[in-house]
């Protein structure tokens, strides 16, 4: 069976969709990258859709699930290289992605994780931090 | 059971039909043969890649509920000329339960499967025309067309 790559880079999994996606793919896709999540650990989830032409409200539901999943999981979602043609359609149909944080290519999406992750790191420390100051008093 | 008429029939006035093909719509596999074969009439007429996406989105919607709730059926691809102007007309068709409350279908978020209820909307505002009709226990049609 047909299966869309998953490549794991660091803390983050890449997946770059080339292909005209029918729908037992996407489902395929959202089922595996759920499992990659709990057996990497990653923290973070780039999906790469400049090879997508359409985005229908199938794709839309699905993109939107994987997002969900992953934050229950502990990780971030960005979908990153959407086609203009694509977005004005997509506003057009009614479709706002809800939940959903994007970025406009694969290098402003791995910073936008980036930070995202640092951001939750440095809450963790700064909690920590605070723990210990309390526990001092 | 009459048969429910929304919006205005299609003007074939002047109309020309220029080339027209019928694609079986039985799998999630053939939603993607109807919208490549939409895209490659979209691109053969002259339409610009928004207009090509927005016609092969919603092809892609309607193609998807006349599998999901149609039980399957055909989708019919026109070339149109009128006048000056070209454009496409894709007519879906189903034998399935048809739609008890068009009204009801054609609001957003409306949905009695698993989607978000965009299709049938979404699908209308990607189209520059959209006709219809419905019988319940007989099936339903809907029409779209496109122009450049």
């Amino acid at each position: 069976m047909e299966r869309i790559p998953i490549l794991k880079m660091g803390n983050f999994l890449l997946v770059t969709i080339q292909v005209d996606m029918y729908d037992r793919l996407a489902m395929t896709l959202q089922d595996d990258l759920t499992n990659r999540i709990t057996q990497t650990h990653a923290h973070g989830v780039l999906i790469d859709i400049s090879g997508l032409e359409i985005v229908d409200s199938f794709i839309g539901r699905i993109l939107g699930n994987i997002a969900r999943i992953s934050r229950v999981l502990d990780a971030q979602t960005v979908v990153v290289g959407m086609q203009p043609a694509v977005a004005i359609t997509l506003v057009e149909l009614g479709l706002s992605l809800t939940g959903i944080r994007t970025a406009l290519n694969v290098e402003k999406g791995m910073a936008l994780l980036r930070s995202s992750l640092n951001e939750t790191t440095n809450q963790v420390i700064a909690t920590q931090w605070r723990a210990d100051d309390d526990a001092e008093d | 059971m009459k048969l429910q008429i929304r919006s205005l029939p299609l003007n074939g006035v002047q109309m020309t039909m220029q080339k027209t093909e019928t694609i079986d719509i039985q799998s999630s596999t053939d939603v993607v043969l109807v919208r490549q074969a939409v895209r490659l009439l979209a691109v053969e007429i002259g339409f610009g890649l928004v207009d090509q996406t927005k016609i092969v989105t919603a092809a892609s919607e309607l193609a998807r509920n006349t599998l999901d709730y149609g039980g399957g059926g055909t989708v019919k691809l026109e070339t149109l000329q009128e006048g000056r102007r070209r454009g496409l007309r894709l007519t879906f068709e189903d034998r399935g339960p048809g739609i008890p409350d068009i009204d009801l279908a054609l609001k957003d978020g409306f949905t009695t499967g698993s989607g978000l209820g965009m299709g049938l909307s979404g699908a209308k505002r990607l189209a520059n025309e959209f006709e219809i009709q419905s019988a319940v226990g007989e099936g339903t049609r809907v029409i779209i067309v496109r122009w450049k």
